[in-house]
């Protein structure tokens, strides 16, 4: 395994995620935790792969790594270990630190021992999120010094920086990337590794205790650390200008957007300075006003929120620099939406600058290609519980849902997604929606996300008696990530036994009277399970069980167990198209002649239409070994 | 080599598109070439388009601009012509045959496009080297090696800032040893579907 077993000085190539996991170590990480989202999921599942690998090589593991039950618990059992004295690093997707920031706002006032790194991976573009928040107002607003790399490289050397830092200050340090720096490979070198503490004490300090006498005493002390944070950030080697032009152009950036701009002056040939700033909170004010008053012209290239923007403006104010143009988001130049590529910076500097855009005009495809968006997989035991449950219920049932897989289950022809705002939002909406209208609510999330947020909603529902059928599409892992372990699986991250919670066990005690759980693949048994929880006055909760396909698969694969391959007998179809038109599996498709037959290359095998035709027209045809 | 290469690398989730844009990046790192891979995960994984940018040489930016690409290099043939903003009348864009028609089409009534309107769109703005990448990648022993197949047609233009044996080399000592003879095999059969066509 080349990221532990690389000799010092090597290169290596590394996704920016990886990079960050390989400084975790090099800084003598003792704990990491998480709960996985994208764009971060990597950083984690890189220590989970580390502790497999050393276990089976029969080598120690430096290191304690889980995969918590969601972002909170996850900041508060590494927060305890940086009250030990260990090192810590937390990483989690933007909207993550949404439910970590109760914990996260009040650490900055009690601060670390141990050096923590809290990693927050945004995704501008939503690409795979439900919003593109900028976390960077969670620095600001916490008051928490904030490193932002550009490069794998970057991210590896600021991890290492920011543990170092943190145990200087005494307070945790936001390391914040987005999708273009975790998703992107670039030559690492690797150093020599830190030796990690392994275990810490925990020494009583009444400093600890927040209660408002405390929290009083706090804030003041956190205000004093970012004064020092400060002074750090001023002569920090991750704030550089490149580029001695003397030109009156200066850029600042931060991120991946310092290598669009770099990029783009390139293309346009344009002589600036940047000011690349990688300790972004606090800004180095110093720093920040030597180049607005060397420039007459400085544009500041950063995505989503003019964070920076208004930090230089507000600096060029208090210094009375009144001969400088500021251009940036408030200029109308750059947008607040999306990520940023060279395009976009070579189109505004170019604007900014009266350039004429060298690059071409955009070629307009002249035939309309079919759109090709993410679907549940062949053989996915979500289409089961889905279709199953649609047989049955009225046309009017309201569907909220929730993140995962199973929110694929919006496109046609399931249709089955009417309303999602977070993780757990599924059974808190669906509580609401029982009040407030007269209408049938059946809610979708999965296992994961179960034990991740909806518990609090679930004791709603049952100390109100909340009209509702609850659904836990259990497929027996956290799928959509990538197939990390939950509290639900029997083993945990670093790949021992662990005690699995049945969700059925939970929500009986939690006190809801009527539970069903079914297998999805027994179409009949499902349907029947759902008639039966929404007839039930107050809150049922159907789980419906069958493990992800792709795990099946490779579960068989492990066994040796050969792969059933079905097809269309053309001869017993009547063509009624439901396959397609309601189960809408995508291994099925129609041919020129419009008949229906099945990708043998895709179908995965599970069987599960053929209890779908009417006309028993779907028949096992050979099986394969995989 | 040119001061700086611009490749994407395309296709459907599942067919090994990233594997094939990390092992451009891990040979470039090997070479000592400057390297930057990027990829979006996530939804994507999901029989969604995936694309790759691997530049090497000066770069800056882990993204191209606008007809910026010297080759895109595609498992599916719509996806190749997805790229075509990126394309300028040098660019070759290496792409399989073998269509792999979304599920919306059948769900929705879209429409994939004719085969051939697709290459005659491409062959408009770029130079095109079509090959069965599936075939030969059967024929190698394995139709999961279908994105080594397209490797091997890219080490045929010439182009890459390293030798084509060092690509081989990391391909094969990606995987585990026993898919060493089917890899290579794969890489060869690509390569050669593109050199015949240069000599014909």
């Amino acid at each position: 395994m080349e990221i532990v077993e690389a000799k010092t000085g090597k290169k290596i190539l590394l996704l920016g995620n990886e990079a960050i996991t390989r400084g975790a170590l090099e800084a003598g990480v003792d704990f990491a935790t998480t709960y996985p989202g994208t764009p971060s999921s990597e950083i984690a599942d890189t220590f989970s792969a580390v502790a497999k690998y050393l276990k089976k090589e029969g080598k120690d593991v430096p290191f304690y790594f889980e995969y918590s039950t969601n972002e909170k618990v996850a900041l508060e059992v590494a927060a305890a270990a940086s009250f030990s004295g260990l090192r810590a690093l937390t990483c989690m997707k933007h909207v993550g630190l949404n439910v970590a920031s109760d914990a996260f706002m009040t650490y900055m006032y009690v601060g670390c021992k141990g050096g923590h790194v809290i990693v927050t991976a945004d995704d501008p573009s939503c690409h795979s999120s439900q919003n593109e928040q900028d976390n960077r107002y969670y620095a600001l607003f916490g008051s928490a010094p904030m490193l932002e790399p550009s490069t794998p490289q970057e991210a590896k050397d600021m991890t290492v920086k920011a543990f170092d830092l943190s145990e200087k200050l005494k307070l945790p340090f936001l390391l914040r990337t987005t999708t273009r720096v975790s998703h992107v490979r670039g030559p690492v070198k690797i150093k020599d590794s830190r030796k990690p503490k392994g275990k810490g004490f925990f020494e009583k300090d009444p400093m600890l205790v927040t209660i408002p006498e405390v929290a009083r005493k706090r804030h003041p002390v956190l205000i004093k650390k970012m004064e020092d944070a400060l002074k750090l950030s001023e002569n920090s080697e991750f704030n550089i200008v490149i580029g001695k032009s003397d030109s009156e152009i200066g850029v600042v950036a931060s991120g991946v957007s310092v290598l669009h701009a770099l990029e783009a002056l390139d293309i346009l040939g344009l002589e600036a300075d940047v000011l690349k700033l990688g300790f972004t909170n606090p800004l180095p004010k110093e720093m920040c006003k030597n180049f607005l008053r060397k420039h007459k012209t400085v544009v500041v290239v950063e995505e989503l929120e003019p964070i920076i923007e208004n930090q230089l403006k507000e600096i060029a104010f208090d210094a009375g620099i009144n001969d400088v143009k500021i251009y940036g988001k408030t200029s109308g130049h750059f947008s607040r939406l999306y990520e940023y590529n060279p395009d976009i910076v070579v189109e505004q500097f170019a604007k900014i600058f009266n350039l004429k855009n060298p690059l071409p005009d955009t070629k307009e495809n002249p035939l309309s290609l079919p759109s090709r968006p993410p679907v549940m997989c062949p053989g996915c035991p979500h289409r089961a519980s889905y279709y199953a449950m649609k047989k049955v219920v009225p046309k009017d049932v309201v569907y909220p849902t929730d993140i995962g897989c199973y929110t694929l289950g919006k496109a046609p022809p399931l249709e089955v997604a009417d309303v999602l705002l977070c993780m757990g939002s599924n059974a808190g909406i669906a509580n609401g929606l029982s009040k407030a209208t007269d209408q049938k609510i059946i809610s979708f999330m999965g296992d994961s996300t179960f034990f991740h947020a909806a518990l609090p909603a679930i004791v709603d529902a049952v100390h109100h008696n909340h009209d509702c059928v609850i659904t836990v599409l259990d497929n027996r892992t956290t799928a959509m990530t990538g197939h990390q372990p939950h509290p639900g699986t029997s083993f945990d991250g670093m790949g021992n036994p662990a005690k699995a919670l049945l969700v059925e066990d939970v929500v009986r005690g939690l006190g809801v009277e009527h539970v069903e759980v079914v297998d999805p693949k027994n179409l009949k048994e499902t349907s029947e399970a759902f008639k039966r929880a929404l007839e039930f006055k107050g809150p049922s909760v159907v789980v419906s069980k069958s493990p992800c396909i792709l795990l099946e698969l490779h579960d068989k694969k492990e066994r040796g167990e050969p792969l059933d391959i079905y097809q269309i007998d053309q001869d017993a179809c009547k063509r009624c198209n439901i396959c397609i038109s309601r189960f809408g599996c995508p291994a099925f498709y129609f041919a020129e002649d419009k008949s229906v037959h099945i990708n043998e290359e895709l179908c995965n095998g599970c069987g599960v239409c053929v209890q779908v035709c009417p006309f028993n027209a779907i028949k096992k045809v050979k099986e394969v070994t995989l | 080599m040119k001061e700086k290469l611009n490749i994407i690398v395309t296709g459907v989730g599942g067919q090994g598109v990233i594997t094939a844009a990390t092992l451009l990046g891990k040979t470039a790192v090997a070479s000592n070439v400057n390297v930057l891979v990027s990829e979006v995960h996530g939804m994507a994984q999901r029989g969604g388009v995936v694309d790759c940018t691997v530049r090497m040489g000066n770069v800056h930016s882990p993204l191209l601009t606008r007809g910026s690409a010297d080759v895109i290099l595609s498992s599916e043939p719509v996806e190749a012509l997805r790229q075509l903003d990126k394309v300028n009348d040098e660019t070759v864009v290496i792409t399989d045959v073998n269509p792999v028609i979304p599920s919306t089409v059948a769900v929705t009534g879209e429409k994939y496009p004719k085969i051939e309107e697709v290459f005659k769109e491409l062959k408009k703005h770029c130079k095109l080297v079509t090959l069965d990448a599936h075939a030969l990648a059967e024929q190698a022993g394995s139709v999961l090696t279908k994105n080594v197949v397209l490797l091997g047609a890219l080490s045929a233009l010439d182009i890459l800032p390293f030798p084509k044996d060092l690509l081989l080399d990391t391909i094969i000592k990606s995987f585990p040893e026993k898919y060493a003879s089917v890899n290579k095999k794969a890489f060869e059969l690509g390569r050669e579907a593109v050199l015949s066509q240069r000599e014909a």
